[in-house]
């Protein structure tokens, strides 16, 4: 019940208020999802922009970060390609031309909005994140994107890889809402990377659902040129057994939320959320997650590693929530930042919230300098100091980097990584 | 071991409801009508005949207290408070005032003894053995008003003054005026600016330099009169190289309605001065269905203001239906130190909201964070703490490690850090870990013959045994017993 | 091979070594003896080059040339090796990526080839089967999860591969029991060789009955009081450090 203060609508504010009026009449969806669409606003029109008062977003004050909204794009579609690449340039959706392999199924959101039933608006317009302003203006927004569909029992072992770009150089503002449904006994795996001409400004949601003994892998990777401003949204349900895991590889963009709300909602959930962040110039990188356990044998790990450059600022917000009964929950949360300048900062918010007493949960939190020992310890066996570091960062970066199961996206995040640190020596 | 068996004992003995401090003394008192207005302000100002400039403070915290709103961020509930429904002042009558203890109403001197709170000097030098090397000073504050202090001539022959605070403006105005308000300001939060309005008395301590303060200071707070409101505030000045260890002990009989304290505590460290403070919280926590009960919304804050200055808190929290307290220090001197030891433990219906904030400012400061929290029947339990260092705060050092133990399934533990580093060299480090009592290890008491309870006293006597080592001894065994009191009822 | 001459240095304004003077002759083993807090890790860091001390005065000289305005890995590839007392653990750095850089960062300073992949592997396995250092070891992130006797075998073996001109064992024996002391022993004896010297450095003289030295240092209070050959030893473990602690008092 936080008392919020009166309403004085920022420009940005105003003019995203204003887009969904503009749009609101031409988004696809029935009448149901027009419902959820203007419930979903309400939440946004009521809490505005979020600001440091807001405490999940303490340390990321969007009302003073976007000063202004850009136009958001009417979308240039991409060139289709082949093989398990869809395309969403200026939040459109392109399907990959060709054959799928059996049991997957690809539908453009447009498509799938425009004739959805129940269910589908259900898993699309979930409970959970709902009262997050920036979520729900992606929920009441959103135009395009893409539905995956796994079947039950299928195995996709490829990649499906999700190219989020832009087009032209004008300002502007994307906006996508995807969903990834697999079926019992499914596995697949998602690499989501984002690319954009620098002042674009995004908003992209990604909803997993996963059913009984699923397993879903999914890769985030912000690439050379990133938006200037990305809040990217993850919503996940995992079902009795399903597997979910989630690794985000963070080195571009200038100012990037991510937030997770994920919830394992059978028992013997394995959940997996992890991360590298490289920062240097001003870029500011927010991770925040909630991870709810509410049933039973559940099991959640967490472990990010934040290295600050610069000017940069890094937050990790993480919560594991485990609800009444949820016992036998096992929870292990880790975060580790490096700070290689005296003009960074890295603010960290582990959080507990326990309301089952057989449970072994815990967090850990560490925040410091290169350790001076390791350096000189290298630097006695004949390695030059910037190489030292170079390893030293390379290896802190690498222990959780391991945990990325496919073997070429690990390779080709590996590889973003040795470059980071190659443009940092030089 | 001794103390162990006494823990197991009293855990036999005592039942849920019945809050072995729980009985109203019959004083008759002096009450200041309910509510508050400026008149109500200047009438407590009046009667401690307190200077003008101090009639202003007062005046100028009410005006800002009426322009701020209650926080909310806190996870604790509670109906809205009346703040207008509450005596803001009660005083135990009396005629011009006592020159000894044997001029004190006797039934005030009883209500003490049941307390177990030695007021007669003689009491403590014919105690136990090696007591004349630990004996401890008194201030007892009853219902806001202080009814005794003892040991003050030996104190002031080391220069250390301990008095009411009521006295100190009367008799050192120069140095309350010069530090009072000056680490928890008059604006700092919704019931700390209340308190500067309100408060109508508490300790003062000012330890000279180089004084090492020859004994433990003490104060032991009681409410008494219903439907009141208790503001005590304390100021400790340490000056250059001194050191005072003081300790705080609070009760407060049984009442159906909730009662409000909200205290402020200021320290200051000068040079190379250390502060050790101690508190064993114990107010009445309400009944077990959760009815009546002190709602506990206290301000403590440590100002290491001189370069390699200490500040010590350690707290065993039992008591309140709602605690809301995060005893907090400033390092702003270089290579100053603050460290903060919780034992915070609630069953019942209680809700507990208490941490600490480190405010790294100066150069290799350094501190350290110890947290217990057990929770236990349909308690609430939240650890909340900051630890923050400045760009300028080279070499800030910081380890923290909260625990939380879960004692049956109704009850929740949560656990919420603030780890702000704006300092490459600053190294922070946090741990926290949430378990339960495991079911080998009270398998393993029990099979030694130890009955369930017993053995959940002895694993959480185990379970909170580094913050209890912190405390000073005579504090140590009393929190023991505090312990195993609280928990009752709480293994089903 | 290697002379200090009237070496003084501070650590945060302490002066640790005052006025220590040592000559080690080409494949000479001197072992420095000394109570605790005589300045003996400060002697192999000084020598080493680590960040942090100071010299004030006197110098280090290996092979004709002063090394004292040199850095740490510079000195390094001139021939130092220093075996820690504590090796540093470094996560995520698998071994064989740490011994390749180290490998290849010192043939580049010397204006060498960098080693091929093949001959880099062939060398380590060489050196690893001869001290016991498994394969599994070897692909581990360096010395995380070690016990301490496999954390020294690393130690030997990176001085193995490195072929240093000096190593300065600092405490090596330190934490080992007798089998593992055995082991890393063997492999120090086996490197000794005329154009190579060692700075042992030892508290006990346990660790001298295994690698038995040309001469023997006594350091007390940042100087060497007495020298000696390897009966000095012998008579410290008899008689204690007291004589010179008094002396340097």
């Amino acid at each position: 019940m936080t008392p919020r203060p009166p309403v004085i609508r920022t420009k940005a504010e105003t003019s995203l208020v204003e887009s969904f009026a503009q749009a609101s009449a031409s988004l696809p969806g029935g009448d149901a999802v027009r419902g959820a669409r203007t419930r979903a606003f309400d939440v946004f029109h009521e809490r505005g922009l979020p600001h440091r008062r807001i405490e999940a977003w303490h340390y990321t004050d969007l009302r003073n970060l976007m000063r202004e909204a850009y136009p958001i794009a009417s979308g240039v579609a991409a060139k289709a390609e082949s093989g398990l690449r869809v395309a969403i340039q200026d939040g459109v959706c392109t399907l990959p031309t060709g054959a799928l392999p059996a049991g997957l199924k690809l539908t453009a959101m447009r498509d799938a909005l425009a004739s959805a039933d129940e269910a589908l608006i259900h898993a699309l317009f979930p409970d959970q994140g709902a009262d997050d302003a920036m979520a729900a203006f992606n929920a009441a927004m959103a135009r395009d994107g893409v539905l995956i569909e796994v079947a039950p029992g299928a195995q996709i072992d490829a990649p499906i890889e999700l190219s989020f770009t832009a087009s032209g150089d004008a300002p502007h503002g994307d906006i996508s809402r995807c969903l990834v449904m697999v079926g019992a006994g499914a596995r697949a795996s998602i690499l989501e990377s984002h690319a954009a001409p620098a002042r674009v400004q995004r908003n992209s949601a990604m909803i997993f659902r996963l059913g009984e003994a699923a397993s879903l892998s999914h890769v985030f990777e912000t690439c050379a040129a990133s938006p200037e401003l990305h809040v990217a949204t993850l919503i996940a349900e995992v079902g009795k057994d399903a597997a979910f895991s989630s690794f985000a590889f963070v080195c571009a963009g200038e100012v990037l939320r991510r937030q997770a709300f994920v919830r394992g909602v059978g028992e013997g959930v394995k959940i997996a959320l992890r991360g590298v962040s490289l920062l240097k110039g001003k870029q500011h990188a927010d991770t925040t997650l909630v991870v709810e356990h509410a049933v039973p044998h559940g099991e959640s790990r967490e472990m990010f590693k934040t290295i600050l450059d610069g000017e940069a600022s890094g937050v990790f917000q993480g919560k594991v929530v485990v609800r009444p009964h949820a016992q036998k929950t096992d929870g292990g949360m880790k975060s580790q930042a490096i700070l290689l300048s005296d003009d960074a900062a890295m603010y960290n918010k582990p959080e507990l919230e326990i309301f089952a007493d057989d449970v072994v949960c815990g967090h850990g939190a560490t925040v410091g300098q290169l350790d001076e020992d390791q350096i000189f310890y290298l630097m006695a066996r004949g390695i030059p100091r910037a190489q030292a570091e170079g390893m030293i960062i390379e290896g802190f970066a690498r222990e959780v980097l391991e945990f990325v199961e496919d073997e070429a996206i690990r390779e080709r995040l590996g590889a973003g990584l040795s470059g980071w640190l190659a443009r940092r020596a030089s | 071991m001794a103390a162990v068996q006494e823990t197991v004992d009293k855990v036999r003995s005592v039942d849920v409801d019945a809050y072995k401090y729980g009985f109203v003394t019959d004083i008759e008192s002096d009450m200041a009508p309910k509510g508050l207005n400026e008149d109500i302000v200047r009438f407590i100002s009046a009667k401690k005949d307190e200077p003008d400039w101090m009639t202003q403070w007062r005046l100028d915290a009410y005006k800002r207290w009426l322009t701020m709103q209650e926080p909310v961020w806190a996870r604790v509930n509670y109906p809205k408070i009346d703040f207008q429904d509450l005596h803001y002042y009660a005083a135990p009558k009396r005629t011009p005032g006592p020159k000894s203890l044997d001029e004190v109403d006797p039934e005030l001197l009883r209500t003490y003894e049941k307390l177990g709170i030695p007021l007669r000097e003689r009491e403590i030098l014919a105690g136990v053995e090696g007591a004349a090397e630990r004996r401890v000073a008194v201030d007892a504050v009853f219902d806001s008003v202080s009814v005794a202090t003892t040991f003050k001539a030996e104190l002031a022959k080391a220069g250390v003054i301990f008095c009411p605070i009521s006295e100190a403006l009367q008799t050192h105005p120069e140095l309350v005026r010069k530090y009072l308000g000056t680490v928890v300001p008059v604006t700092d939060n919704y019931y700390a600016t209340l308190n500067s309005a309100v408060f109508s008395d508490g300790s003062f301590v000012y330890v000279p330099p180089g004084v090492r303060c020859p004994m433990e200071l003490s104060t032991y707070f009681r409410i008494n009169e219903k439907n009141t409101g208790q503001f005590e505030r304390t100021l400790i000045i340490a000056d250059k190289g001194s050191y005072v260890s003081y300790l705080e002990g609070c009760t407060a009989p049984k009442r159906d309605e909730n009662q409000l304290h909200a205290a402020v505590v200021e320290l200051v460290a000068l040079e190379d001065a250390e502060i050790k403070y101690s508190t064993v919280q114990n107010w009445y926590p309400g009944d077990s269905e959760g009815k009546g009960g002190i709602y506990n919304f206290v301000t403590k804050r440590g100002d290491c203001r001189g370069d390699r200055s200490k500040i010590s808190w350690t707290q065993v929290e039992t008591g309140s239906a709602i605690t809301w307290k995060y005893p907090s220090c400033i390092l702003r001197g270089d290579d100053s130190r603050g460290e903060f030891y919780s034992i915070a433990i609630s069953n019942g219906h209680q809700q507990v909201d208490s941490g600490t904030k480190m405010l790294h400012l100066g150069k290799n400061t350094s501190s350290r964070i110890i947290s217990k929290g057990i929770a236990a029947g349909r308690s609430d339990n939240t650890y909340r703490g900051q630890v923050f260092a400045h760009r300028k705060a080279k070499g800030a050092r910081n380890f923290t490690n909260c625990d939380s133990l879960l004692i049956g399934d109704a009850c929740g533990a949560h656990t919420v850090p603030y780890i702000e580093s704006r300092n490459a060299s600053a190294v922070f480090e946090h741990e926290a870990t949430t378990s339960k009592i495991s079911d080998d290890q009270l398998f393993y008491c029990m099979q030694r013959g130890l009955s369930g309870e017993e053995a959940t006293a002895l694993i959480v006597n185990g379970f909170v045994r580094d913050v209890l080592q912190q405390l000073p001894m005579e504090f140590a065994v009393e929190a023991q017993k505090l312990i195993a009191v609280s928990l009752e009822g709480s293994v089903g | 091979m290697l002379t200090i001459t009237d070496l003084h240095a501070n650590i945060d304004g302490k002066e640790i070594l005052k006025g220590l003077s040592l000559t080690v002759k080409p494949g000479e083993v001197a072992a420095i003896m000394g109570p605790n807090g005589s300045g003996k890790s400060t002697l192999s860091y000084v020598v080493s080059g680590r960040d942090g001390y100071e010299v004030t005065e006197g110098s280090i000289v290996l092979n004709g040339e002063d090394i004292l305005a040199m850095e740490a890995h510079e000195r390094a590839a001139k021939g130092i090796f220093l075996a820690f007392q504590y090796p540093l653990e470094i996560p995520g750095v698998t071994t064989m990526t740490f011994l390749k850089a180290a490998m290849n960062a010192q043939r580049k300073q010397r204006g060498e080839e960098e080693l091929t992949t093949p001959d880099f592997i062939k060398r380590v396995r060489a050196a690893a089967d001869k001290l016991g250092v498994s394969q599994e070891m070897l692909r581990r992130p360096l010395n995380v999860g070690f016990s301490g006797g496999e954390k020294k075998r690393m130690e030997v073996l990176q001085m193995v591969l490195l072929e240093p001109k000096i190593a300065i064992l600092d405490e090596t024996d330190s934490g080992l029991d007798i089998d593992a002391l055995r082991i890393v022993a063997e492999g120090v004896n086996a490197l000794r060789a005329p154009d190579r010297s060692f700075l042992v450095i030892t508290h006990y003289q346990r660790l001298l009955d295994y690698i038995v030295p040309d001469s023997v240092h006594v350091l007390s209070a940042g100087r060497i009081v007495k020298s000696g050959d390897k009966g000095l030893a012998l008579e410290l473990e008899k008689n204690g450090y007291r004589d010179y602690v008094a002396d340097a008092a």
